[in-house]
Protein backbone atom coordinates (compact mmCIF):
# COMPACT_ATOMS: atom_id res chain seq x y z
CA UNK A 1 0.00 0.00 0.00
CA UNK A 2 1.28 3.25 -0.68
CA UNK A 3 1.57 6.82 0.75
CA UNK A 4 -0.95 8.11 -1.33
CA UNK A 5 -4.11 4.85 -0.24
CA UNK A 6 -3.17 5.47 3.27
CA UNK A 7 -3.60 9.55 2.87
CA UNK A 8 -6.93 8.76 1.14
CA UNK A 9 -7.97 6.26 3.60
CA UNK A 10 -7.29 8.43 6.83
CA UNK A 11 -9.17 11.21 4.75
CA UNK A 12 -12.41 9.04 4.36
CA UNK A 13 -12.27 7.88 7.99
CA UNK A 14 -11.76 11.20 9.25
CA UNK A 15 -14.56 12.32 6.38
CA UNK A 16 -17.14 9.72 7.97
CA UNK A 17 -16.36 10.51 11.65
CA UNK A 18 -16.74 14.33 11.10
CA UNK A 19 -19.73 13.77 8.60
CA UNK A 20 -21.46 11.62 11.52
CA UNK A 21 -20.90 13.66 14.37
CA UNK A 22 -22.86 17.09 11.91
CA UNK A 23 -25.93 14.58 11.21
CA UNK A 24 -25.98 13.86 15.19
CA UNK A 25 -25.94 16.79 16.61
CA UNK A 26 -28.26 18.51 13.28
CA UNK A 27 -30.67 15.23 13.81
CA UNK A 28 -31.07 15.84 17.66
CA UNK A 29 -31.76 19.29 17.07
CA UNK A 30 -34.43 18.61 14.90
CA UNK A 31 -36.25 16.81 17.25
CA UNK A 32 -35.77 18.74 20.04
CA UNK A 33 -35.55 22.41 18.98
CA UNK A 34 -38.39 24.79 19.37
CA UNK A 35 -38.78 26.99 17.07
CA UNK A 36 -39.89 25.31 13.65
CA UNK A 37 -38.30 27.16 11.68
CA UNK A 38 -34.97 26.28 12.98
CA UNK A 39 -36.18 22.67 13.33
CA UNK A 40 -36.09 22.67 9.37
CA UNK A 41 -33.12 24.80 9.12
CA UNK A 42 -31.37 22.23 10.77
CA UNK A 43 -33.32 19.11 8.70
CA UNK A 44 -31.39 20.49 6.24
CA UNK A 45 -27.84 20.54 7.39
CA UNK A 46 -28.54 16.74 8.43
CA UNK A 47 -29.92 16.30 4.80
CA UNK A 48 -26.27 17.78 3.49
CA UNK A 49 -24.38 15.59 5.66
CA UNK A 50 -26.24 12.46 4.81
CA UNK A 51 -25.55 13.29 1.26
CA UNK A 52 -22.00 13.35 1.96
CA UNK A 53 -22.38 10.32 4.05
CA UNK A 54 -23.08 9.22 0.51
CA UNK A 55 -20.13 10.13 -0.77
CA UNK A 56 -17.82 8.50 1.43
CA UNK A 57 -19.91 5.52 0.02
CA UNK A 58 -19.06 6.19 -3.38
CA UNK A 59 -22.83 6.96 -4.51
CA UNK A 60 -21.79 10.68 -6.28
CA UNK A 61 -25.35 10.04 -8.30
CA UNK A 62 -27.68 9.72 -5.19
CA UNK A 63 -25.19 12.58 -3.03
CA UNK A 64 -26.31 15.09 -6.16
CA UNK A 65 -30.09 13.76 -5.73
CA UNK A 66 -29.94 13.94 -2.19
CA UNK A 67 -29.00 17.68 -2.35
CA UNK A 68 -31.73 18.50 -5.22
CA UNK A 69 -34.43 16.63 -4.10
CA UNK A 70 -34.21 17.12 -0.39
CA UNK A 71 -32.41 20.28 0.19
CA UNK A 72 -33.23 21.72 -3.04
CA UNK A 73 -37.57 21.04 -2.80
CA UNK A 74 -38.52 19.39 0.08
CA UNK A 75 -37.34 21.60 2.57
CA UNK A 76 -39.01 24.17 0.73
CA UNK A 77 -42.09 22.95 0.97
CA UNK A 78 -41.87 22.75 5.10
CA UNK A 79 -40.79 26.20 5.08
CA UNK A 80 -44.00 26.75 2.60
CA UNK A 81 -46.25 24.76 5.09
CA UNK A 82 -44.62 26.53 8.43
CA UNK A 83 -45.45 29.55 6.59
CA UNK A 84 -49.16 28.94 6.04
CA UNK A 85 -50.19 27.18 9.11
CA UNK A 86 -48.01 27.83 12.00
CA UNK A 87 -47.31 31.74 13.49
CA UNK A 88 -44.24 31.59 13.93
CA UNK A 89 -44.01 34.54 16.60
CA UNK A 90 -46.63 32.24 18.49
CA UNK A 91 -43.57 30.77 21.10
CA UNK A 92 -46.50 30.02 24.29
CA UNK A 93 -47.41 26.68 22.99
CA UNK A 94 -45.39 23.68 23.94
CA UNK A 95 -43.92 21.70 21.42
CA UNK A 96 -43.36 18.22 23.32
CA UNK A 97 -46.15 16.38 24.87
CA UNK A 98 -45.71 14.85 28.13
CA UNK A 99 -44.40 11.21 26.85
CA UNK A 100 -40.82 12.61 26.90
CA UNK A 101 -39.75 9.91 29.48
CA UNK A 102 -41.61 7.19 27.75
CA UNK A 103 -39.99 8.06 24.21
CA UNK A 104 -36.61 8.23 25.45
CA UNK A 105 -37.10 4.48 26.75
CA UNK A 106 -38.95 3.19 23.70
CA UNK A 107 -35.98 5.25 21.07
CA UNK A 108 -33.02 3.51 23.89
CA UNK A 109 -34.09 0.33 23.73
CA UNK A 110 -35.03 -0.34 20.33
CA UNK A 111 -31.34 1.42 19.47
CA UNK A 112 -29.63 -0.94 21.85
CA UNK A 113 -31.82 -4.21 20.29
CA UNK A 114 -30.06 -2.64 16.98
CA UNK A 115 -26.55 -2.17 18.15
CA UNK A 116 -26.67 -5.70 19.53
CA UNK A 117 -27.94 -7.24 16.14
CA UNK A 118 -25.37 -5.01 14.07
CA UNK A 119 -22.61 -6.40 16.22
CA UNK A 120 -23.85 -10.12 16.86
CA UNK A 121 -24.56 -10.69 12.58
CA UNK A 122 -22.01 -11.77 10.87
CA UNK A 123 -22.27 -10.02 7.14
CA UNK A 124 -20.70 -11.54 4.82
CA UNK A 125 -18.73 -8.47 3.22
CA UNK A 126 -17.52 -8.68 -0.30
CA UNK A 127 -13.70 -7.44 -1.23
CA UNK A 128 -13.33 -3.89 -2.10
CA UNK A 129 -13.55 -3.77 -5.85
CA UNK A 130 -11.49 -1.30 -7.93
CA UNK A 131 -13.74 2.13 -7.81
CA UNK A 132 -16.30 1.68 -11.02
CA UNK A 133 -16.50 5.10 -12.37
CA UNK A 134 -19.72 5.07 -14.76
CA UNK A 135 -21.99 4.65 -11.82
CA UNK A 136 -24.40 6.97 -13.49
CA UNK A 137 -24.53 4.85 -16.52
CA UNK A 138 -24.98 1.42 -14.99
CA UNK A 139 -27.99 3.29 -12.94
CA UNK A 140 -29.99 4.12 -15.71
CA UNK A 141 -29.15 0.84 -17.94
CA UNK A 142 -30.57 -0.92 -14.56
CA UNK A 143 -33.84 1.09 -14.01
CA UNK A 144 -34.74 0.99 -17.21
CA UNK A 145 -33.98 -2.22 -18.19
CA UNK A 146 -34.16 -4.94 -15.42
CA UNK A 147 -35.98 -2.93 -12.67
CA UNK A 148 -38.10 -1.49 -15.72
CA UNK A 149 -41.39 -2.37 -14.19
CA UNK A 150 -41.03 -0.96 -10.63
CA UNK A 151 -39.54 1.78 -12.52
CA UNK A 152 -42.75 2.61 -14.33
CA UNK A 153 -44.49 1.64 -11.18
CA UNK A 154 -42.90 4.48 -9.00
CA UNK A 155 -43.87 6.96 -11.64
CA UNK A 156 -47.46 6.03 -11.25
CA UNK A 157 -47.34 6.43 -7.68
CA UNK A 158 -45.88 9.77 -7.64
CA UNK A 159 -48.42 11.01 -10.24
CA UNK A 160 -51.49 10.05 -8.05
CA UNK A 161 -49.97 11.14 -5.12
CA UNK A 162 -49.09 14.71 -6.54
CA UNK A 163 -52.69 14.71 -7.74
CA UNK A 164 -54.17 13.98 -5.04
CA UNK A 165 -52.34 16.29 -2.78
CA UNK A 166 -53.59 19.14 -5.28
CA UNK A 167 -57.05 17.44 -4.79
CA UNK A 168 -56.67 17.63 -0.82
CA UNK A 169 -55.09 21.01 -0.39
CA UNK A 170 -57.46 22.59 -2.89
CA UNK A 171 -60.18 25.00 -1.38
CA UNK A 172 -63.40 23.16 -0.87
CA UNK A 173 -66.49 24.98 -1.99
CA UNK B 1 -13.94 2.33 7.50
CA UNK B 2 -16.52 -0.99 8.28
CA UNK B 3 -20.00 -1.47 7.21
CA UNK B 4 -20.97 -1.82 11.15
CA UNK B 5 -20.28 2.04 11.50
CA UNK B 6 -22.86 2.89 9.06
CA UNK B 7 -25.25 0.26 10.70
CA UNK B 8 -24.90 1.72 13.68
CA UNK B 9 -24.65 5.74 12.76
CA UNK B 10 -28.17 4.94 10.70
CA UNK B 11 -29.88 3.33 13.85
CA UNK B 12 -28.86 6.45 15.59
CA UNK B 13 -30.84 8.31 13.04
CA UNK B 14 -33.88 6.12 12.97
CA UNK B 15 -33.90 6.46 16.80
CA UNK B 16 -34.04 9.70 16.95
CA UNK B 17 -36.77 10.03 14.60
CA UNK B 18 -38.55 7.37 16.59
CA UNK B 19 -38.28 9.52 19.43
CA UNK B 20 -39.63 12.74 17.38
CA UNK B 21 -42.75 10.47 16.38
CA UNK B 22 -43.31 9.75 19.67
CA UNK B 23 -42.58 13.62 21.43
CA UNK B 24 -43.71 16.08 18.77
CA UNK B 25 -47.11 17.60 18.84
CA UNK B 26 -47.44 19.10 15.61
CA UNK B 27 -47.97 17.54 12.32
CA UNK B 28 -45.08 19.48 10.77
CA UNK B 29 -42.52 18.17 13.19
CA UNK B 30 -43.45 14.31 13.16
CA UNK B 31 -43.21 14.67 9.21
CA UNK B 32 -40.28 15.93 9.79
CA UNK B 33 -39.08 12.92 11.82
CA UNK B 34 -40.31 10.38 9.50
CA UNK B 35 -37.65 12.53 7.05
CA UNK B 36 -35.07 11.42 9.66
CA UNK B 37 -36.15 7.30 9.57
CA UNK B 38 -35.93 7.36 5.96
CA UNK B 39 -32.82 8.51 5.24
CA UNK B 40 -31.45 6.20 7.70
CA UNK B 41 -32.80 3.54 5.91
CA UNK B 42 -31.29 5.33 2.93
CA UNK B 43 -27.66 5.40 4.41
CA UNK B 44 -28.20 0.95 5.43
CA UNK B 45 -29.28 0.63 1.49
CA UNK B 46 -26.21 2.14 0.47
CA UNK B 47 -23.98 0.74 2.92
CA UNK B 48 -25.03 -2.67 2.09
CA UNK B 49 -24.76 -1.92 -1.63
CA UNK B 50 -21.32 -0.86 -0.96
CA UNK B 51 -19.83 -3.56 1.32
CA UNK B 52 -22.29 -6.84 1.17
CA UNK B 53 -23.07 -6.59 -3.37
CA UNK B 54 -20.54 -3.84 -4.44
CA UNK B 55 -21.02 -5.01 -8.09
CA UNK B 56 -24.69 -4.43 -8.45
CA UNK B 57 -26.07 -1.33 -7.49
CA UNK B 58 -29.04 -2.78 -6.30
CA UNK B 59 -28.93 -0.58 -3.06
CA UNK B 60 -28.53 2.26 -4.95
CA UNK B 61 -31.79 1.79 -7.11
CA UNK B 62 -33.72 0.97 -4.06
CA UNK B 63 -32.34 4.26 -2.76
CA UNK B 64 -34.11 6.03 -5.74
CA UNK B 65 -37.25 4.22 -5.56
CA UNK B 66 -37.55 5.43 -1.48
CA UNK B 67 -36.52 8.65 -2.14
CA UNK B 68 -39.43 8.92 -5.41
CA UNK B 69 -41.78 7.16 -2.47
CA UNK B 70 -40.72 10.23 -0.12
CA UNK B 71 -41.72 13.48 -2.12
CA UNK B 72 -44.87 11.72 -2.49
CA UNK B 73 -45.21 11.06 0.94
CA UNK B 74 -44.20 14.92 1.84
CA UNK B 75 -46.86 16.03 -0.51
CA UNK B 76 -49.47 13.87 0.56
CA UNK B 77 -48.79 14.46 4.53
CA UNK B 78 -48.38 18.13 3.24
CA UNK B 79 -51.99 18.60 1.62
CA UNK B 80 -53.76 16.34 4.16
CA UNK B 81 -52.16 18.88 6.88
CA UNK B 82 -52.96 21.93 5.10
CA UNK B 83 -56.74 20.96 4.65
CA UNK B 84 -56.74 19.84 8.33
CA UNK B 85 -55.38 23.31 9.47
CA UNK B 86 -58.02 24.84 7.68
CA UNK B 87 -60.78 23.23 8.99
CA UNK B 88 -59.58 23.11 12.73
CA UNK B 89 -57.63 25.91 12.66
CA UNK B 90 -54.54 23.81 14.64
CA UNK B 91 -51.88 21.29 13.40
CA UNK B 92 -51.53 19.62 16.89
CA UNK B 93 -52.29 16.01 16.55
CA UNK B 94 -53.74 15.87 19.56
CA UNK B 95 -56.31 18.58 18.34
CA UNK B 96 -57.51 16.79 15.73
CA UNK B 97 -58.93 14.08 17.30
CA UNK B 98 -62.04 13.51 15.66
CA UNK B 99 -61.94 10.20 14.56
CA UNK B 100 -61.74 9.22 17.83
CA UNK B 101 -64.50 7.32 18.94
Amino acid sequence: MNIDAICSLVLSNMAFFVLAAIGIVCGVLVVTVRNLVHAVLFLAVFLLSVAGLFITLEAEFLAIIQVFIFVGAIVVLFMFLIMLTYKVSDMAVPQGNRLKGAAIVVAGVLFCLIFYIMKAMKWNEAAPVVTITDDVARIGRLLLGQYVLPFELVSFVLLAALIGAIVIARKGE
Amino acid sequence: MCLTNYLILSAIFFCLGIYGVLVRRNAVMILLSIELMLNAANINFVAFSKYVDPNMLTGHIFTIFVIAIEAAEVAVGLAIILSAYRHMKSINVEDINLMKW
